[in-house]
């Protein structure tokens, strides 16, 4: 019976304690991290690299998405406010959605799955390999040389694809909006301009995209450092780095928004 | 071997080392001399590897002492750790190049990270040492072209870009052809005398290692079990000195993993009963 016991809070307090474990290490390495991030701001070569990797390499991804995302909103948006006689105001419903929300939540998850795993994976494989030991052996850190420069990368990159999806959705909304539908021209985007407020709106949704980077980046670089050296660790850590940073960006954009919420 | 009574450069002193439950070394005593080539022989598992982290600092000792250069590793803070690593050269079990560097640049890494060398400078450094191990011609090539042996040369030309004092050697002949295991022995022996480093090859490899080296230590679980020169070790009446030279499947080795007895397992003890 005590056994019995025993056994259920073994099972129910052993993933716990671990997680806490796991938790209290991310946060020793973020501090690292920091601690070691003036190399990688000093020799900023080191960082256009990731910049180039991460960033870069996703902008056709997010492109490509966000002029979907942008139609889409526009068809779904223009048969609900047909029904108000309020269509002239779709590009203000298409620009509110995807500046405050979407941009920066969509454009995180895709930059997560796109940019973070592949940082997962390159990190974990190089600790596979030993080629962070060697660095190590060679007196140069590895969380500075390796680690922190696909940290700022990520940083950097996430904003700026934020706000590229955002665009690309606003023009897929023009698409949809007064192209195919045949709303004016004029009342789309003058409507637009008067109801989008620059730092209530587009400040916050960049703020917001400014989180996430951390976040996603985090997850990444963390989860690559510490996977186990083998084929099935890495492999297990760059699902988990996909899962987790969906799960804390959608936490993290909750709380976030209710922050910024005006109760209007 | 003019260097062999100088002070030693790697010491062990009494040292032990856990993985948590799992002991791995128990009162492991060594030295290694300027201008020595010393191999750590044992199985797998023995706690080979292990060693040479403590000599790098990556894992510090439970008890006893790891000097290296008369230094106290398992006592000094991180940056005096990574001042003595530039001491150290370590080639990796299968190198452990960057991929995403081409050979120049792997052997022009430490050079660049670790000095102020002028540009120039760093080509021709690079250049001597990849023509030491005989593989100036590779300089442009990426790592994943390379073959396993090649690799290991590179490796070898990276870890002696900075001229270490002590060279660690893992595994240095694992899953290599006869040519390039014949090439790395070779150039181990030709390094260590031409730099007067202190050489540690951890290795399994009996023919090779007898052939290269000063002086031998067995390792078996984690207790230093016999020790000498190649020819004390050739005459070792040792019982595991002999099974492990002469390659013997059972001895103080044992072939079967410890286990419950064999008719039990099979479920045969209840019919006898």
């Amino acid at each position: 019976m005590v056994n019995v016991l025993v056994n259920l809070f073994s099972r129910i307090g052993a993933p716990l304690t671990r997680g806490i474990v796991k938790l209290g290490f991310a946060c020793r390495f973020f501090i690292a991290i920091l601690r070691h991030s003036p190399v990688s701001l000093v020799r900023f070569r080191l960082t256009m690299r990731e910049i180039w990797f991460a960033g870069v390499l996703s902008v056709l991804i997010i492109v490509v998405s966000g002029l979907f995302v942008g139609m889409v909103l526009a068809l779904q948006g223009y048969e609900t406010l047909v029904r108000f006689g309020a269509s002239s105001s779709l590009g203000v419903l298409v620009a509110l959605s995807l500046v405050r929300e979407l941009g920066p939540v969509v454009g995180a998850l895709l930059f997560a799955s796109r940019a973070g795993s592949a940082i997962t994976a390159e990190i974990g494989l190089m600790k596979a390999t030993e080629q962070l030991a060697a660095m190590e052996m060679m007196a140069v850190n590895p969380v500075a040389r390796v680690v922190a420069p696909r940290f700022w990368g990520g940083v950097i990159s996430m904003p700026l694809l934020a706000a590229m999806f955002s665009a690309m959705g606003i023009f897929g909304g023009y698409l949809i909006g007064v192209q195919l539908l045949g709303l004016d021209e004029g009342s789309f985007w003058s409507q637009m301009q008067a109801a989008v407020d620059f730092r209530l709106d587009v400040m916050n949704g960049v703020i917001k995209s400014a989180f996430f980077g951390v976040a996603v980046s985090l997850i990444a670089v963390f989860e690559g450092y510490d996977a186990p050296p083998t084929a099935e660790g890495v492999s297990g850590a760059t699902t988990r780095t996909v899962v987790t940073s969906a799960l804390v960006i959608l936490a993290l954009d909750f709380v976030l928004t209710a922050f910024m919420f005006r109760g209007v | 071997m003019t260097f062999v009574m100088s002070a030693p450069l790697v010491e062990f002193r009494n040292v032990s080392f856990a993985y948590e439950e799992e002991i791995v070394l128990r009162d492991v005593s060594l030295t290694v001399a300027r201008g020595q080539v010393v191999a750590i022989m044992g199985g797998s598992g023995s706690g080979k590897t292990t060693l040479l982290k403590l000599i790098g600092g990556q894992i510090r000792p439970d008890s006893g002492e790891v000097l290296v250069d008369g230094e106290n590793v398992g006592n000094l803070g991180e940056r005096d750790l990574y001042r003595l690593r530039r001491k150290l050269g370590m080639l990796f079990q299968f190198g452990a190049l960057f991929t995403d560097l081409s050979v120049f640049d792997n052997v022009a890494f430490p050079l660049r990270e670790r000095t102020n060398l002028p540009e120039s400078m760093i080509r021709d450094l690079v250049l001597m040492k990849l023509q030491a191990v005989g593989l100036r011609g590779a300089a442009r090539l990426m790592p994943a072209e390379l073959s396993g042996g090649m690799a290991r040369r590179v490796a070898l030309a990276r870890a002696i870009a900075l001229d270490p004092r002590v060279m660690l050697y893992d595994e240095p002949f694992t899953g290599l052809d006869p040519i390039s295991l014949a090439t790395t022995g070779k150039l181990i022996r030709e390094l260590n005398d031409a730099l007067g480093t202190a050489s540690i090859v951890v290795t399994h490899d009996v023919a090779e290692s007898l052939a290269l080296v000063d002086y031998i230590y067995f390792l078996a679980d984690g207790v230093v079990v016999a020790q000498g020169s190649p020819d004390e070790v050739r005459a070792s009446e040792h019982p595991f000195v002999r099974q492990f030279i002469n390659a013997e499947p059972d001895g103080p080795v044992p072939f079967h993993k410890p286990a419950a007895p064999y008719a039990a397992d099979l479920g045969l003890e209840a019919a006898n009963g």
